[in-house]
Formats: C-alpha cells, sequence, structure tokens
C-alpha cells in the first residue's frame, strides 16, 4: 500500500493531466503520451534520462534523509550551486596542470562547498532556533547572485568575447564518458552508488536509525539519547554535501564551464523526487527516472505536438499534489488503530 | 542627496514593498490560523499572470485585480483541501503548490509574454501629484492605499473583532476551540482562501506597479520574503508593515546602485541584489536571540488538526 501510491499518484496525473490539457486547448492525450512514454519507447532517449536522471536522484537522495530527520532543507538548488561554484574554483586553480588527481579534487570541493553551505543553516537553527526552511531558501537566492558575481566579474574567461561564463574546464576537469558513443557519464553510475550506499547505511546503521527516530518522535529520540542537535547537523551536511557534489558534477559534465544559466531547479524538483521516492533511496532513484522521463518528453512535446515546457512543471506539481493525498489517506487508516490508546488518555 | 532623487527613492521604495506587503499581510492571516502557507509565491505568480491576461484582454485594471484574488484563492484552496480535509503535510503542499503556480503562470503567460501591460496610476488628479513633494503622499497606485488600509483592517479584524478572536483561537489551540464548538477547519479555510486572495493581488502588483509585462518568474522570489517578514514581523500588521518598507528600502538601494554608479559601485550589484535575502537571515537570527529561543509564532502552526472524537 506504501509504496501503491507513488504509482497511483503517476497514473492519476496521466489521466487527469490529458484531460485539463485537452481542455485548456493542447492536444492532452499527445502531452500524455510524449512526456510520459516517448522517453521510455525511444532507445536513443535513454542517454537523456540517464544524464537527466542523475543530478536528481543525488540531491533527492540527500533531501530524502533531510526530511527523514525532519529537517526541511528546501535551498538544495543553492548548496548545487555552491557546490559547482567551489569545484570550479579548483578547476581554474590547476586549470594548467595535467594528471589524474585533478577531477577527485575538484569533486570532493564540491561536496565541501555544498556541506558549507548547508552549515549556515545548520548552525543557525542549532544555535539560535532558527527555522532551516526560510534559511536555507534566502541562501539559494544569495548562491545565484554569487555565481552572477564571479562569471561576470573575476572569473569570466579573457576569451570569452565579454560573454559571462569561465574558461572551458581541460580533459583532467571534466567528467569521462562511461558509455562510449553515448553522452553517459560518470555522473550516473556515481547517482546509482550513492542512492545504494545510503540506502544501506539509513536501513542498516545506527546513523540510519537514529535519523528516522528524531524525525519519527522527537521525544522518543531524547529518551534514547540521541542529540536532535547532532541530526540537524548530520541531516544538513548530508543533504548539502550530495547537492553540492550533484553541483560539480553538472559543472564538470553537461556544462564544462560555469555559466550564468547554471541554475535550472534541479534543487527544487529534487524536492518532489524525494516525496516521489518515499524518502526512500532506492525509491529515489525510480522517482528520479519518473521525472526525468517528465523533462526529456517535455522536450520531445515541445517540438514535436508544440507543448510549451512550462506544462511539465503542472505535471510534476499534480504529481506531487496526488502523492501527498494519497499518502495521507494510507496514513490515516495506519494512525487510526495505532492511536487507539492514546485516545482514551487524551 | 538632491531632493528629487529623494522623493525618487520613496517612491521607488513604496513601490517595491507593497506586494511583499500584501502578501504577508495575507500570510499573517492564514498562519494565525494555525496554517502554513509556503505557496504564497505561487499564488502571487497566478495572480500575476492573470492580471497581466485579463488587462490585455479587457483592459479593465480592477476586473483584473479582482481576477487575480479569486484565481490565487482557488489555488489556495486546493493547498486548503490537502491540508485541511486531507491533513497532509503542509510544507510538502505549499511548496507543491509554488511548483504549481510557476508551471501555470510559465504555461498560461506564454502568449502575453512582454506585451506591455498599461500601469495603474494614482486614483487622484493629476494636479495633486504635478508637484513632487505632493507626489510622495498622491503619486501612488491605489494597490498602495489598498496596502495600507489592510494593515489597518486586518490589525482591527485580529484585536477587536469576535471573528478576529475566534481565529487566533483556531490556531492557537485547535483542540480547545474544537470543544467550545467553533469550526476549526471551516475558519482555517477562510484564512487559507483569504491569504490566497491577498497573494493574488500582490501578484497583481508587479505587471501594474512595478514591472509593467509579464516575463517567467515575474515574482523573482518575492513571496518567500513575504514569508520571512511574517516572522519577522513577529505575527503583528503594524510591524509588518515597518518590515516591509525596510525591505523595500534594500530593494530599492539595488536598484539605484546599479543605475546611479558613484558611491554605490564601491559595492558589486550582485552584493545589492542579494541583501534583501540576507537581511531577512540577519532578522530571523535577532529575532530568536531576544526572544531566547521561544518563538511568538501561534502555537498550532503548521500542525495539522485532528480531532479524537
Amino acid at each position: 500500500m506504501l509504496y501503491a501510491t507513488p504509482v497511483a499518484a503517476v497514473l492519476i496525473t496521466m489521466v487527469l493531466g490529458a484531460l485539463i490539457f485537452t481542455l485548456l486547448g493542447f492536444d492532452g492525450l499527445g502531452a500524455v503520451r510524449e512526456i510520459f512514454f516517448t522517453p521510455l519507447t525511444n532507445p536513443y532517449k535513454w542517454q537523456d534520462l540517464a544524464v537527466k536522471a542523475s543530478p536528481l536522484v543525488i540531491i533527492a537522495v540527500g533531501l530524502a534523509v533531510s526530511y527523514r530527520a525532519n529537517v526541511w532543507n528546501i535551498g538544495a538548488e543553492g548548496q548545487y550551486i555552491v557546490g559547482a561554484v567551489a569545484g570550479t574554483g579548483v578547476a581554474l586553480l590547476t586549470y594548467d596542470m595535467t594528471g589524474p588527481w585533478i577531477l577527485p579534487l575538484m569533486l570532493l570541493a564540491g561536496i565541501a562547498g555544498g556541506m558549507a553551505y548547508a552549515a549556515i543553516p545548520a548552525f543557525l537553527r542549532t544555535q539560535f532556533k532558527v527555522n532551516e526552511i526560510l534559511t536555507t531558501l534566502m541562501l539559494t537566492y544569495v548562491s545565484v547572485q554569487l555565481l552572477n558575481y564571479l562569471v561576470f566579474g573575476p572569473w569570466k574567461s579573457p576569451t570569452s568575447m565579454g560573454q559571462p561564463q569561465t574558461v572551458l574546464f581541460s580533459a583532467d576537469q571534466s567528467l569521462p564518458y562511461v558509455i562510449p558513443g553515448t553522452i553517459v557519464q560518470l555522473g550516473t553510475p556515481i547517482a546509482i552508488l550513492v542512492a545504494v550506499l545510503v540506502w544501506f547505511v539509513m536501513s542498516r546503521s545506527v546513523f540510519g536509525f537514529q535519523v528516522r527516530v528524531v524525525g519519527a518522535s522527537p521525544a522518543a529520540a531524547r529518551y534514547g539519547g540521541f542529540s536532535a542537535n547532532r541530526t540537524v547537523w548530520l541531516a544538513l551536511l548530508v543533504s548539502g554535501g550530495l547537492a553540492g557534489l550533484a553541483g560539480i558534477l553538472e559543472a564538470a559534465g553537461p556544462f564544462g564551464r560555469l555559466v550564468p544559466q547554471f541554475p535550472t531547479n534541479y534543487g527544487f524538483t529534487a524536492i518532489i523526487v524525494a516525496f516521489l521516492g518515499r524518502l526512500n533511496p532506492l525509491g529515489v532513484l525510480l522517482a528520479g527516472i519518473v521525472l526525468a522521463i517528465t523533462f526529456v518528453g517535455g522536450e520531445v512535446a515541445q517540438t514535436t505536438i508544440a507543448l510549451p515546457f512550462a506544462a511539465v512543471g503542472i505535471f510534476q506539481a499534480m504529481m506531487l499534489f496526488l502523492l501527498l493525498a494519497g499518502d495521507v489517506l494510507v496514513r490515516y487508516r495506519i494512525r487510526r488503530v495505532a492511536n487507539e490508546p492514546a485516545r482514551a488518555s487524551a | 542627496m538632491t531632493l528629487d532623487l529623494a522623493i525618487a527613492i520613496i517612491i521607488t521604495l513604496v513601490g517595491a514593498s507593497t506586494p511583499i506587503l500584501l502578501a504577508a499581510l495575507g500570510e499573517l492571516v492564514v498562519e494565525k490560523s494555525g496554517v502554513l502557507n509556503l505557496g504564497v509565491e505561487g499564488m502571487m505568480l497566478i495572480g500575476a499572470v492573470i492580471t497581466v491576461a485579463v488587462v490585455l484582454v479587457t483592459g479593465n485594471h480592477w476586473l483584473a485585480i479582482l481576477c487575480a484574488a479569486l484565481a490565487a484563492a482557488a489555488a489556495a484552496l486546493i493547498f486548503g483541501f490537502l491540508t485541511l480535509s486531507l491533513s497532509a503535510n503542509q510544507v510538502a503542499t505549499g511548496l507543491a503548490l509554488t511548483i504549481l503556480g510557476t508551471g501555470f503562470s510559465a504555461l498560461f503567460g506564454q502568449p502575453y509574454t512582454g506585451k506591455a501591460v498599461p500601469l495603474l496610476r494614482s486614483p487622484f488628479p493629476p494636479e495633486l501629484a504635478a508637484d513632487p513633494v505632493w507626489r510622495v503622499i498622491f503619486g501612488y497606485s491605489p494597490l498602495v492605499y489598498f496596502s495600507l488600509i489592510m494593515v489597518v483592517v486586518i490589525w482591527w479584524f485580529l484585536k477587536k473583532t469576535r471573528a478576529g478572536l475566534i481565529l487566533r483561537a483556531v490556531g492557537e489551540n485547535d483542540l480547545s476551540a474544537h470543544s467550545i464548538g467553533y469550526p476549526v477547519i471551516g475558519v482555517r479555510y477562510l484564512a487559507v482562501a483569504f491569504g490566497g486572495a491577498m497573494a493574488g493581488i500582490a501578484g497583481s502588483c508587479f505587471p501594474l506597479i512595478l514591472t509593467p509585462q509579464w516575463v517567467e518568474r515575474l515574482t523573482t522570489g518575492r513571496g518567500w520574503i513575504a514569508l520571512a517578514l511574517v516572522v519577522f514581523a513577529v505575527w503583528r500588521p503594524f510591524r509588518l508593515l515597518g518590515g516591509a518598507y525596510l525591505f523595500g528600502l534594500v530593494m530599492t538601494l539595488e536598484v539605484y546602485a546599479k543605475a546611479a554608479g558613484g558611491g554605490f559601485r564601491v559595492l558589486p550589484s550582485e552584493l545589492w541584489a542579494a541583501l534583501p535575502y540576507l537581511a531577512t537571515i540577519l532578522v530571523l537570527v535577532l529575532i530568536s536571540m531576544r526572544r531566547g529561543g521561544s518563538s511568538s509564532a501561534p502555537a498550532c502552526l503548521g500542525k495539522p488538526f485532528l480531532p479524537t472524537s
């Protein structure tokens, strides 16, 4: 039942979406076909799916950990940008050098950058009880300005003819392709690895147990001796670090440099991915592919049936609405039985 | 600084403050009833795009504002249904509402992108606003005066009326309010719809006062500033007014830093653009430091209402 809700949400989104877009004067059935099925039936699109899904999965796995702990990091987009900025900083410093150590160093810098940026809301929450929803989000807007400042200013490439962009990364600074003849880069296996690894940690380790207990019942966590503050730190560092990793993987992969167009809302879309994946890293892996399908399909629908790309956002929001609605119906039933004794005492 | 520049800054400041003030006033009422709606940004975008569409089609500003309010309130009711009737997580549902509003406005606004929208100008005769000093009083859009009236109205409603007392009771202790016989869910539905309408009118301010055209994501995160502002104001309408104008001042400085150069050029324009967001964080820290950690938020804020019998 728990895992039936996301499937039902996706299916109902298709039906409702077809209906709504037909009413809006678009080709509703065509929209659903192109957005949800064409990317799957056309093997040429599979590599695009891998490219789109990878950053979503990496970010959403981190968010899943954070939301499990009841820590509402909604500024993954900002941590993603700062991760890319930090990794790019390493790339610019090592621009004249060669060696296999450069790329790993960039990735580590990306993780560190994302962690450092998420450390700000963690510090403010644990030290001053400042709500992390607002701080993580405000910092996202700040990070966009930081990115703009760097690519329009000190980091602007001298050979870019006035274009706001950094130099193109060298071969040693770019992600290698893992499947010859495709555009699939190292980011994809890393995403799968991250999902499996975090799933293992969350379901099999004390750390994972602690996160789940603190999130599910802060009072029980206190009795159990789990520090709520430590969990807030861990949740934000894990989600920030993974968002940062995704950021530098995008910069060193598909983008190959930093440009003002770098923020592509992966950090916000990953929130849907995390929920659609039931805050379970393996579920997130699947949900990431579903969302990637809608992105790739949205591009297809743009060219084949002239559906504006913004339609994808509506499909995605509908999915999340339906999931949340369905979720409650499932949980309500469970809770009614479980709360029976508590009700008598209240 | 010359008088003309000072007046120009004041007028820009008031214009920039008005949408966040309107949206924050709506959210204040919503939060006072115990509901946290993070969808303000999405509802503002819906309001903005509907305003542009109705003005371009009918040419009637007032009809446009009304439609914006109704459309945003309808979107808020989707949020209301999920969080109030189905007790869904308010944070996630609010985010979904913002994603929906962003997608809807981008899709719906496409045919209107870049087309000039006639501004909604001062309701007073132009002779009154001819003199630059008098323009500071009479030179604004009707939406500005509306926002100021609403500050008083909402203060009066919350403090002085029976209905306002019930709304606050529902937000502070939903179970008690329920046991006395007040319709908790019904009150919250009304508050959420009102918050949506206010966010929609706040969205109207963007094409009618600030940037007279539609572009995607026209509201550029101002809805989130409005949410922060409610916390900044410790859930009090008059402090909301002060806070909104303070934020407006920071945003105006950014505009002048870009345009004027000179002394402003010392700092990069990106820093000015980041200032409102940094200021919000600073204010959040200051509030919680002064309060010693205990917040004055409505006690039931963000929690679903589950009557036990």
